[in-house]
């Protein structure tokens, strides 16, 4: 185990109203029920970390092994308990740490705080010692920011930083706090933030929309949904499948959109986008209308706009007003929480079915799954493949496990074949595309739902850009699972060198380290298995484990990830092999 | 795509790193910025930017979608050239002795209606108020009597149609 110190100090610290700056900080995360929270200290924050070890019965502090790691942790924790992440880091390079995980969670829509340590204000602008301009270097990738000079503006700008993060289309937010107002005495008292005046996070539903959107699924004779995480950041989870089954229409997922509904729901047709499905991918360019549903069509889902949906109408039901008619022009657009419209929604369609376009759905599906499932789950070669790793995951969590994925082909082949039961179970960078996210990502994660198994899949090269974050898992003794699918080389930008750069394999290739030493230098069981007839124990055994555990899975090298639409291609161009 | 002159209006709240996100949104997008000035609106405590940008009517709406979306800003909108009345303002330094010794001058600040701020031994100064072209054009005819120097203000407009900021303020009051 950890070590740990618990200390408790007699004081009655809630009856304290004359507090300094830095215990208004913690006293302002527990009003917001923040009582976990991942970050390192330093010198600018020393105040704030001195009260949280006064408050360490309330509030648990997760000393993690680098800034960036707070923050994917707190995005993890984010991700699967619905609740915001906080991050802590000191001034300067504390601060700038933060930076990548902001930027993940502002593409993400992740509720996040973000707390930094600042110099004293009577230096601001002098270059003191770690003094940097978080604010400035904050500003493009949070929600909202906020640098505070007097302890007095702490509770207020608190209760703020979490409403913004929280409401409407969640997002980062990052408070920076100058050491003297960290010391500054006041008299504390808190009130929630229920609104602000130029911020309008939810918008009334147009009920004229409503009914041309009814009109629409009404003539609509090959309809198609897409969804994304708004379905999720809405817990709109019910809603959606009543209107799925109550619709009758076929739905794929973008990558943040997986596990809103279980694998097997009748209506799932699988992922869209750059390595989705073959059938959902080919329909969008032949369906009559398209509704999207808390999706933002990013670039890896529609491929080539000019050539994206042309002949459908589109439905676009999303909540923040900026992303409409955004990247592409629709024909209604429903702006609301998805939640409130998909419900208007389900008052008034009617039952339907499309057996033929299903029929069309299905047999496309039969040319993938010849051309490209079969050979990844059930190989013929020698070498394992990602796709069987994945499945021997799923049949020892029973299709149960939170799976939280790094970038690359290992994220693509988990995101294809991993199996969810339940929503908030798929936790990846989407957006960002966050190498060394993962790790970081499933210590949240475990902590967010600790009644849940946490699977990490990671690839050799992201596991090294965050692996000090084992030091995290053993210390806390965090029960998560570490699949590392290593193929030696950094595999998806190989993919693209052989296919778009005629194999000029450039720095692409990892001469790695012993994984499963590294490890168990961090006192982690581990194991390696390179033989097919090892999988099965090897899985098996670290899904059994009550402890973190950590397996190195040796791939297929050269091993590529189908289908793909080449960037800039049109989704018709999916090619299978 | 064809491109034309906008003009954005920006109600905000008045808060410290404002500016800075609102020009990130532009350089996110590689756009310039024809020209930007701030000040206080019709309301009291509420800011209004207005900026000028050159670039193609969907381009412009989006830029103001993502404007709109900041939390500290109320409202944006932009407009044509057609839809505003806008001015700019710009300030001469000239050598006092050329005023005296050139009669040519006081004639051309007499045409361009322009107005003398203030005179000293040494230098005076003029004031143009107007059109772009308007202020360009005293900036070169006076150029070849020795500009000390020249400054012109970005475009401040005010719009032909209602704004309302008072209702938008009071209509998101009632949707929190």
């Amino acid at each position: 185990m950890g070590a740990k110190t618990k200390i408790k100090l007699n004081i009655d610290q809630s009856d304290n109203k004359h507090i300094s700056g830095a215990e208004a900080v913690v006293r302002c995360l527990l009003e917001e029920d923040a009582n976990l929270v991942y970050g390192y200290p330093g010198g600018a924050i020393m105040p704030i970390y001195d009260e949280l070890y006064k408050y360490q019965d309330k509030l648990h502090h997760v000393l993690t092994r680098h800034e960036q790691g707070a923050t994917h942790a707190a995005q993890g924790f984010a991700r699967t308990s619905g609740k915001v992440g906080v991050a802590l880091a000191t001034s300067g390079p504390g601060a700038t740490n933060l930076v990548t995980g902001i930027a993940d969670a502002q593409i993400d829509s992740t509720p996040m705080v973000c707390i930094t340590g600042q110099v004293a204000s009577h230096l601001l602008g002098s270059d003191a010692f770690q003094e940097t301009d978080i604010i400035g270097i904050s500003t493009p990738v949070t929600k909202w920011n906020y640098q505070i000079t007097k302890a007095n503006e702490i509770p207020s700008i608190m209760a703020k930083a979490f409403y913004i993060a929280r409401s409407g289309r969640p997002g980062p937010v990052l408070i920076d706090i100058t050491k003297d107002a960290q010391f500054e005495f006041f008299d504390f008292s808190y009130e929630k933030c229920t609104g602000i005046r130029s911020y309008c996070p939810y918008q009334k539903l147009s009920n004229q929309n409503l009914e041309e959107a009814l009109l629409l699924i009404d003539e609509a004779k090959k309809p198609l949904i897409v969804w994304g995480q708004g379905v999720i950041l809405g817990n709109a989870e019910e809603e959606f499948k009543t209107f799925l089954e109550k619709s009758g229409i076929p739905a794929a997922w973008t990558i943040l959109g997986l596990s809103a509904i279980p694998t097997d729901h009748p209506s799932n047709r699988g992922m869209v986008g750059m390595h989705g499905n073959y059938a959902p991918n080919l329909l969008t360019n032949e369906c009559d209308l398209l509704i999207a549903i808390g999706m933002r069509f990013d670039d890896r889902v529609t491929g080539d706009l000019t050539k994206y949906a042309k002949q459908a109408k589109i439905i676009h039901l999303e909540l923040d007003p900026a992303e409409v008619n955004k990247n592409v022009k629709v024909d209604v657009a429903l702006i609301a929480d998805c939640k409130v419209s998909l419900n208007e929604l389900n008052k008034r369609i009617s039952t339907k079915t499309y057996p033929k376009w299903i029929a069309r759905l299905k047999a496309l599906d039969k040319i993938e799954n010849e051309k490209v499932i079969q050979s990844d789950l059930f190989p013929k070669k020698e070498g394992l493949t990602m796709g069987e790793s994945i499945e021997m995951i799923n049949k020892y969590s029973n299709n149960d496990a939170i799976i939280v994925t790094d970038v690359g082909q290992h994220q693509m082949a988990a995101c294809r074949y991993a199996k969810f039961s339940q929503s908030k179970s798929n936790v990846t960078s989407g957006g960002l595309g966050t190498m060394g996210f993962a790790l970081p990502a499933a210590i949240g994660s475990k902590m967010g739902a600790p009644n849940r198994e946490v699977v990490a899949i990671i690839g050799d090269g992201g596991y090294q850009m965050t692996i000090q974050e084992l030091g995290t898992i053993f210390q806390q003794q965090v029960a998560v699972k570490i699949v590392v699918l290593n193929n030696d080389f950094l595999g998806m930008v190989r993919q693209w060198q052989q296919l778009f750069f005629d194999k000029r394999y450039a720095s692409t290739e990892m001469v790695n380290p012993d994984f499963v030493t590294i490890a168990k230098g961090f006192r982690i069981k581990a194991k390696r298995v390179a033989d097919r007839k090892d999988l099965d124990i090897a899985v098996k055994e670290m899904m059994a484990s009550k402890e973190p555990y950590f397996l190195e899975v040796c791939v297929e090298k050269e091993d590529n990830v189908f289908p793909m639409i080449p960037t800039g291609a049109s989704v018709s161009d999916i090619r299978l092999e | 795509m064809k491109k034309d002159t906008f003009t954005i209006s920006v109600y905000t709240e008045n808060n410290i790193g404002l500016l800075n996100r609102i020009s990130a949104i532009f350089l996110k997008r590689h756009i310039n910025l024809e020209s930007f000035s701030t000040s206080q609106s019709e309301i009291q405590n509420v800011y209004r930017f207005v900026i000028v940008v050159k670039t193609d009517s969907e381009r412009v709406r989006k830029i103001v979608q993502q404007i709109e979306k900041q939390v500290d800003v109320i409202k944006a909108f932009y407009h044509t050239d057609e839809e505003t009345i806008f001015q700019e303002n710009a300030l001469y330094k000239v050598k006092s002795s050329s005023l005296f010794e050139e009669r040519q001058i006081q004639n051309i600040i007499k045409a361009s209606h322009a107005s003398i701020v203030t005179v000293s031994p040494e230098f005076f100064v003029i004031e143009k108020t107007g059109f772009r072209e308007e202020t360009e054009k005293l900036r070169k005819e006076l150029a070849p009597y020795g500009l000390l120097q020249f400054v012109r203000s970005g475009r401040i407009s005010v719009t032909k149609a209602k704004m309302g900021i008072s209702e938008i303020l009071e209509s998101f009051k009632n949707n929190n």
